[in-house]
């Protein structure tokens, strides 16, 4: 698999749209250190885009490479190759450089801004991981969607309108049934609806280091216990990890039964 | 020998304080062994001098004008049964005592040292270590506490006494204390005139300092950190508040300050930081706050109950969840002249005033005031949609709610003299 | 060494192979022939694992190649349409097969047998079909493998080109290797292949050697002959189809079904 992931990485590292998505969070992060040089303003800033910018940039990219990557794949099957390998080492080999991406063009505005002698490293951290763990989770979910569909554009479409769903929609269905059902308790379907929808938990994540004060202020029992830091912290974390680990599972399944 | 010793010293000591009058030592070995015998043979004037040593005592009257003078940390025990210290005299200093284990009780206000119906009295340095209640004063005037350290273990609210109480007091100086584990770090009820300053307030069970009836007021300097909240101020006039640092105060409803039914006071210079409610405000009116820093709150400001002309100008909004959310359509307070950093708008002619109105209720905030569950969708861009079409066309926000001359730098009030 | 039995696929409702049984246990060049669509691809692809069959089995030397894939190390694979990814130079492609396979390799020889040295260095992309066609052919050909598999390996080769891969062939055959071998170009067939396996709606309807195939359908020429084959004339039937002729004797199906006399030759 390590082969493969290399001839994927250095695949991805050819096409310049991998450099225009990091210049993108470089330009972007400097701009913003540009308007307000505090930390956790830019942080702040940032999550927004973060949170829905990476699921889709890395779900459209992994689709296109998934697509246009067909005779590679080809190519491939025909050596004596596990055909796990060869589809771990794709889906890796995509995620992987948009982690990279996320890191350097995060990374290094931060470092430039005095990221290491600032309170904000452990913040920043957790957007790091909220950004990057999306990018994975939506890769995989993309390559997925790639492999199950052969129509280009079906799949392409399925691939946005699951983003457009988890980014917006499933946000708004999930307020109109709070406020729909505002007289019932409602603190274990908010917190339970949370995790079915990563970027949900990965806002959360992030909420929890930023506007912890606000969620304290809130009333029920069970949020208290799920916000008190730590086990909110963990039980985020670990949803996460299963989102991730999901389509990773689900591209074997689909890529062991795949006829090319 | 010795016996000169001891002469040599009582001379010195006369030498350095002529006015004063005689001095009686307390010690294990002496000819006073409690302070009780102590007090019973000095005269008015008199200085008593604990030595070192543990005092298992309760129920000290003391009904002369004299000082009380502990040297090297002496302790007075009231071994959970009684009450310590009773000042029932004026002009009584009592300084440099331990002062430990009341216990509690459900009858009566015990307290490690009370003063009743006195005046003139100054207490200071002294440890107050699970005493209930630490400091009790009721119908004194004109006193002093400052530097004292009292620390309790109070669990729980009903089963827990004021680190420093206050009952019908006039002019009295409360400074650079240090308060924990109590119900109220420092509680005033009906007490007027009175100076609040450099105080410690930390981890008490429901706040830092309570103010109930209590007029003309000044409380500045103190800090008040992870109380159950900070501090209150109930049904008060004319209380000046500057200088305070309010902060994690965090819990379902808590907050930094909670100003009830208050009018005509003046907060200015704070620094509320971390709380889940910055300052909640109900049927609070004419009160300027300015040079007040909110910054990480949950809600930098909430009001609620009908606040009217209530002014804020040149405060700084940093990093708060909400800026400001309020329960009434229509709002009389003024808004104009504060630095919000959620601000988004320009200043294209460069005088650092934002050339358009900012509008510090969001629709989000309305939202979770109806459906607290909903706080998890925060920051979500679902939740960015509706707050920015509220912004455009407001339908449930109050429109007239703005900032209309929103600051565009962080004001640097620090580098203000204050007059 | 390869043994095929009761496969079927269908790709929706279209069944492409149904029941298939074919056994190649000796060395020599296998011709599969057969209509558009008749499933020669789809039976190639599903020997290299390519495709996953619905039903039946597939060994190599007596293994199943089912969830395998180091028996891939011995198969040489030309595919059909030679599809690369675009922007790899010929030099990369190659290096990177190699490094994937790591299997002794002799590449410069071939490339020089095809003359494809000035472009090493040029994109994928960028190559003429014959030229593409070539690099398939050295990918197929570097490795010394007992079994080689191509799909239509003559489509856009120059004179030159056929000529070095009809010699190319022979020499494999000489080392007494399976080649199995699509095409429409009968012309190759006759010189090329040693036997003929015939595919018609996803079964074999002929497995033998040509002379056998012309004798059958009574015609001399080996297009003629396919040609009746392909009008659905003196096809055989039965599961026994794909066995060799000598492990069905008793079948004896050197001897016409139909009427078609043999006595023209």
């Amino acid at each position: 698999m390590l082969k493969i992931l290399k001839y994927s990485l250095s695949d991805m590292m050819r096409s310049r749209w991998i450099y225009i998505y990091t210049l993108f969070y470089l330009l972007l992060t400097t701009a913003l250190f540009w308007l307000s040089p505090d930390l956790s303003k830019v942080i702040i800033s940032l999550m927004n885009i973060i949170l829905v910018l990476s699921p889709l940039i890395a779900a459209l990219f992994s689709t296109l490479y998934f697509q246009q990557s067909r005779e590679f794949t080809e190519l491939l099957l025909a050596q004596p190759v596990r055909r796990s390998s060869i589809f771990w080492g794709q889906y890796f080999g995509v995620a992987l450089s948009m982690s990279l991406s996320l890191l350097t063009g995060l990374g290094v505005p931060f470092l430039f801004y005095g990221l290491l002698v600032s309170g904000e490293i452990w913040n920043f951290l957790v957007l790091l991981f909220a950004g990057i763990i999306l990018s994975l989770i939506f890769s995989g979910l993309a390559y997925y969607i790639a492999l199950k569909t052969e129509n280009k554009i079906k799949g392409f479409s399925l691939t946005i309108l699951l983003w457009l769903f988890f980014a917006v929609i499933y946000d708004g269905l999930f307020l109109l049934i709070l406020v729909l059902f505002n007289d019932y308790p409602l603190d274990k379907f908010a917190l339970g609806a949370s995790l079915f929808n990563p970027i949900n938990l990965a806002r959360v994540l992030i909420l929890l280091k930023l506007d912890i004060s606000a969620l304290m202020g809130y009333t029920g029992a069970v949020f208290q216990q799920f916000l008190g830091s730590a086990p909110g912290m963990s039980i985020a974390v670990a949803s996460l990890l299963v989102w991730a680990a999901l389509p990773v599972w689900g591209i074997r399944r689909v890529a062991m039964k795949k006829d090319f | 020998m010795k016996n000169f010793m001891v002469l040599q010293f009582w001379l010195l000591l006369l030498s350095a304080h002529p006015a004063l009058g005689g001095v009686v030592e307390v010690g294990p070995d002496g000819p006073y062994p409690t302070i009780r015998s102590a007090i019973e043979a000095a005269h008015s004037g008199d200085r008593i001098i604990v030595c070192p040593g543990i005092y298992r005592e309760g129920q000290i009257i003391v009904d002369k004008m004299v000082s009380i003078l502990g040297e090297g940390q002496p302790v007075l025990d009231g071994e959970g049964r009684s009450e310590i210290l009773t000042i029932i005299a004026d002009s009584v200093r009592v300084s440099g005592l331990v002062v430990q284990n009341v216990g509690i009780s459900y009858m009566e206000d015990r307290a490690g040292i009370r003063v009743r119906k006195a005046k003139n009295f100054v207490i200071e340095e002294n440890t107050l270590i699970n005493t209930f209640f630490g400091i009790y004063l009721e119908h004194a005037g004109s006193g002093v506490i400052r530097h004292n350290k009292i620390r309790g273990e109070a669990v729980q609210e009903n089963a827990s006494g004021n680190a420093i109480h206050l009952w019908y007091c006039r002019n009295i100086r409360v400074d650079q204390n240090q308060v924990s584990g109590h119900r109220d770090g420092i509680y005033l009820e009906f007490v007027d005139s009175s100076v609040i300053a450099n105080n410690l307030s930390t981890n008490n069970l429901r706040y830092g300092l309570h103010f109930m009836f209590s007029n003309g007021d000044d409380y500045f300097g103190n800090r008040f950190s992870g109380n159950g909240a900070g501090v209150a101020v109930m049904f008060s006039k004319k209380i000046n508040m500057w200088e305070n640092v309010f902060e994690q105060n965090w819990g379902r409803a808590s907050y930094g300050l909670l100003l009830k039914e208050i009018y005509d006071a003046a907060i200015y210079r704070n620094t509320f930081h971390e709380n889940t409610i910055g300052i909640h405000l109900e049927g609070c009116g004419r009160i300027k706050y300015s040079h007040n820093d909110f910054a990480n709150n949950g809600w930098a400001l909430k009001m609620a109950g009908g606040c009217l002309e209530n002014t804020f100008t040149e405060n700084n909004f940093v990093s708060n969840t909400f800026d400001l959310s309020t329960d009434s359509n229509t709002d009389d307070n003024h808004y104009d002249g504060n630095y919000w950093s959620e601000y988004a708008g320009y200043d294209l002619d460069r005088d650092e005033v934002g050339d358009v109105p900012y509008h510090p209720v969001k629709l989000f905030s309305f939202v979770v005031s109806r459906t607290p569950e909903s706080i998890v969708l925060l920051r979500s861009v679902f939740v960015d949609l509706i707050n920015f079409s509220e912004k455009v066309s407001p339908l449930f926000t109050p429109a007239n709610v703005a900032d209309h001359s929103p600051r565009m730098k962080y004001i640097s009030w620090q580098e203000i003299q204050l007059k | 060494m390869i043994q095929i039995q009761n496969l079927s696929k269908s790709f929706h409702k279209n069944q492409v192979l149904s029941s298939l049984d074919l056994e190649i246990s000796q060395p020599g060049v296998f011709a599969v022939l057969g209509p558009n669509g008749s499933g020669k691809t789809t039976l190639i692809k599903c020997i290299l694992g390519m495709v996953i069959p619905d039903s039946g089995q597939i060994r190599y030397q007596g293994a199943s190649i089912t969830n395998e894939w180091k028996y891939r190390a011995a198969i040489s694979y030309l595919p059909q349409i030679a599809r690369f990814p675009e922007n790899l130079t010929v030099n990369e492609l190659l290096q990177m097969i190699r490094d994937i396979r790591d299997q002794a390799a002799r590449a410069e020889e071939i490339i020089h047998l095809f003359g494809i040295e000035p472009w090493l260095n040029s994109r994928l992309g960028t190559l003429s079909g014959g030229t593409r066609q070539k690099v398939n052919l050295v990918l197929a050909f570097m490795y010394d493998n007992p079994v080689i598999i191509m799909d239509e390996p003559t489509a856009g080769l120059d004179p030159v080109a056929l000529i070095r891969l009809k010699d190319l062939i022979q020499a494999e055959r000489q080392k007494g290797k399976i080649i199995l071998v699509t095409t429409h170009v009968m012309n190759f067939v006759e010189e090329m292949a040693n036997e003929i396996v015939f595919l018609l709606d996803g079964r074999i309807r002929f497995r033998g050697e040509l002379a056998a195939l012309k004798r059958r359908c009574g015609e001399p020429t080996l297009e003629r002959a396919i040609a009746k084959l392909l009008q659905g004339e003196c096809l055989e039937a039965g599961p026994a189809a794909g066995k060799t002729a000598a492990e069905n004797p008793d079948k004896g199906f050197f001897q016409p079904k139909t009427e078609i006399p043999c006595s023209r030759y």
